[in-house]
């Protein structure tokens, strides 16, 4: 009958309200089911159960049964204030009723056929109470060793999981793991249609929860194991898992915090949502980076969320005084927001549930982690590998910038870190020492950078006190010179090229000096000439007049020869033309 | 609710080792198992406790929130009040031998 109303109806979901439980289920635990919590001792299924609850009955307004089989109401009380629940202001409310069965072997004798009517009649009458619409029953298996009698036992758990559909109830059943089986007394027998397995485990003494949906009848479901993390919020699950490639891109660039560097990027910087990687050797400045990135992001108004490593966030922000930068203020914004653990503090899962959920809370535009490689340590490399691949599918869906830095060691092949994330990262900058003449000098360049024209220079890095600088390296001569070397090799660059300026300098004063001579020497030539051509003029006029004169004596000469009136003469003279 | 008690030896305190048995037996409804349970009790009970029990029956059909205090998950449960310390037999009581070390009779009478 049941399977014949999967096939009718959709499998109606009832959200859970546990951090990623609902997307890994796809909607939740089915509705108006037992589900079948199982796993070992300390695995977190009793806090599952109980935020199962308390989330019904808080964001869905469904209230509860918890029928507690192993603790005392009042022990209950204390886990669920834990966790942030008041359970006696819950349960004065109205809203969540419980219930403590107690059966102890010793105390109770078997003579003959019974049934568990009476269990049946106080789980009735507790959802009565309250009009539940969830129910827990934690761990039922106790009515195992409370009773001896099993084969009556199954038939009444039977009896039991068959009542809790008839009345719609959506129940959470836990059971302990069991050698061979899900659960040591064969719960799942009865629960078939979703089984969900907690697991706890410890390996090199850093222990990670896991969760896996062990069977989800009539539904998807994600099928791998997701960490998940419990702390006083309650579960937190890591539902990612590769979300394929077919996150949304952005053609948007930001800054690097670094002019030089938007420079070498195409003149514009990273894409926004990209996964941007900066590997080197201690001390070559990959925080330094990172700090600049990050206040290069706060500058733009947008938040920037900081996973630190290796120092604490006072350590950060008093180093970041000495290069000129002062995040203090970003962190009193709230613009910035630092996370410090050590990276042994847990397991590598651990730290991606506490990434995932620090996100999920701070909503950053731009990621960082420095280093990621204390991680990678963690972990074998396929491990790395696979939870980093989620990690960053998780954030580009998001569209949250990631810059992670990955410390290479002295000695090791710079880019050692290829094989383990190479392929993830768009955009990655090598920061690496340049030893040379004594002298130990920092040197960036783009090992690759997706989807621009990166420059293939390297740059020599420095850090001052007004922030990270890149310069030309010195190239010429077939060598790289940095440092004080290059320094020098420019010195000496300029003093010839001052030599040179001179030089030129001086040719151009002496043909200034020959031009003005030539000059000069025109403006004689000229003088003279004028001077001569004064005197040829001069000497014209002294000929008219001389002339004049002449001509005056002549008539004067003629005119005492014939007496004639002047005047007279002169005018006949003329009319004739040629008197003489 | 019905109680059982012979009037014979109440609260009679003439013998220094006699006491009154005070058993409460839990029920859901008139069901077989119930009214089989009920008939080996009082025959028990007569046999061996003759006069100075006290029988309780009480139906959680009708009194639900009673099966918590005395944490009653199976039907029928017959529970030893008095004397202390408390005992519970659960099933319908059909083996006599059983019921008796459970009540922890058998000294007493026998």
């Amino acid at each position: 009958m049941v399977k014949a109303k999967h096939k009718v109806d959709v499998l109606e979901k009832c959200p859970t309200g546990i951090r990623g439980l609902d997307e890994i289920t796809k909607g939740g635990l089915p509705r108006g089911r037992p589900t079948l919590i199982c796993g070992s001792a300390g695995s977190g299924k009793t806090l599952l159960a109980m935020e199962f609850l308390m989330r019904g009955t808080m964001d869905y307004g469904e209230p509860g049964v918890f029928m507690t089989f192993e603790e005392t109401s009042e022990d209950l009380a204390k886990n669920f204030i834990s966790l942030g629940f008041d359970l006696n202001e819950m349960m004065s409310r109205g809203l969540i009723a419980t219930d403590h069965v107690y059966i102890a072997r010793s105390e109770v004798e078997e003579t003959g056929d019974y049934d568990l009517e009476g269990l049946f009649i106080r789980l009735g009458s507790a959802i009565d109470s309250i009009g539940a619409k969830r129910v827990v029953l934690d761990t039922i298996e106790a009515l195992f060793s409370g009773l001896s009698n099993a084969a009556i036992l199954r038939a009444e758990l039977r009896r039991l999981f068959h009542w809790l559909k008839e009345r719609g109830m959506t129940a959470i059943v836990t059971g302990e793991s069991g050698d061979k089986t899900l659960t040591r007394y064969g719960l799942e027998e009865y629960v078939a249609d979703c089984v969900i397995l907690l697991d706890f485990r410890i390996e090199e003494q850093i222990s990670t929860r896991r969760l896996r949906i062990v069977k989800y009848r009539g539904s998807s479901h994600g099928s791998d194991e997701y960490p998940f993390l419990i702390d006083e919020k309650g579960l937190s699950i890591l539902p990612i898992t590769s979300l394929g490639l077919d996150y949304p891109v952005s053609t948007e660039r930001i800054s690097t915090g670094v002019p030089k560097l938007d420079a070498m990027l195409d003149g514009k910087g990273f894409y926004r949502g990209s996964t941007i990687l900066v590997s080197g050797t201690a001390g070559t400045g990959k925080t330094s980076l990172s700090a600049t990135f990050a206040d290069a992001a706060c500058l733009r108004g947008e938040r920037c969320l900081y996973f630190a490593f290796e120092e604490s966030p006072r350590q950060i922000i008093r180093n970041m005084g000495s290069i000129g930068m002062d995040l203090a203020r970003w962190v009193k914004k709230g613009l910035l927001k630092f996370h410090a653990a050590r990276p042994s503090l847990y397991g590598l899962e651990m730290h991606l549930v506490t990434f995932h959920k620090v996100i999920e809370e701070f909503k950053p535009e731009v990621f960082i982690v420095d280093p990621i490689s204390n991680l990678i340590n963690a972990g074998t490399a396929s491990e790395v590998k696979s939870i980093l691949t989620r990690l960053i599918d998780y954030l580009k869906m998001k569209k949250i910038s990631v810059f992670l830095t990955d410390l290479t060691h002295f000695g090791g092949s710079l880019e050692r870190t290829s094989e383990e994330i190479s392929s993830l990262i768009d955009t990655w900058l090598l920061l690496r020492d340049i030893e040379l003449n004594g002298e130990r000098n920092r040197g960036l360049y783009i090992l690759k950078s997706r989807g621009m024209d990166h420059s293939n220079q390297i740059q020599e890095f420095l850090l001052t006190n007004q922030g990270i600088g890149l310069i030309d390296i010195y190239t010429g001569s077939g060598e790289v010179v940095t440092g004080s070397a290059r320094a020098a090799q420019e010195a000496e660059e300029k003093a010839s090229e001052l030599t040179r300026q001179h030089d030129v300098d001086r040719r151009l004063r002496e043909q200034e000096r020959k031009r003005k001579a030539l000059e000069a020497k025109i403006a004689a030539l000229r003088a003279e000439f004028d001077a001569e051509s004064e005197e040829l003029h001069l000497m014209a006029e002294e000929e008219r007049k001389r002339q004049a004169v002449l001509a005056g004596d002549r008539l004067e000469m003629a005119h005492l020869r014939k007496g004639e009136p002047s005047a007279v003469r002169r005018s006949a003279r003329k009319r004739n033309g040629k008197g003489d | 609710m019905k109680a059982v008690s012979p009037g014979k030896g109440k609260k009679a305190k003439t013998d220094s080792t006699e006491e009154i048995w005070n058993l409460r037996l839990y029920v859901a409804g008139q069901t077989q198992k119930s009214i089989t349970a009920f008939a080996n009790l009082k025959k028990i009970c007569e046999e061996h406790l003759a006069g100075k029990y006290r029988i309780e029956v009480i139906d959680l059909l009708k009194n639900p929130q009673l099966a918590k205090g005395d944490q009653i998950i199976a039907i029928p449960t017959l529970v030893r009040k008095l004397p202390e310390p408390l005992k519970k037999i659960i099933g319908d009581l059909a083996n006599t031998e059983r019921v008796l070390v459970g009540l922890d009779i058998r000294p007493v009478s026998g």
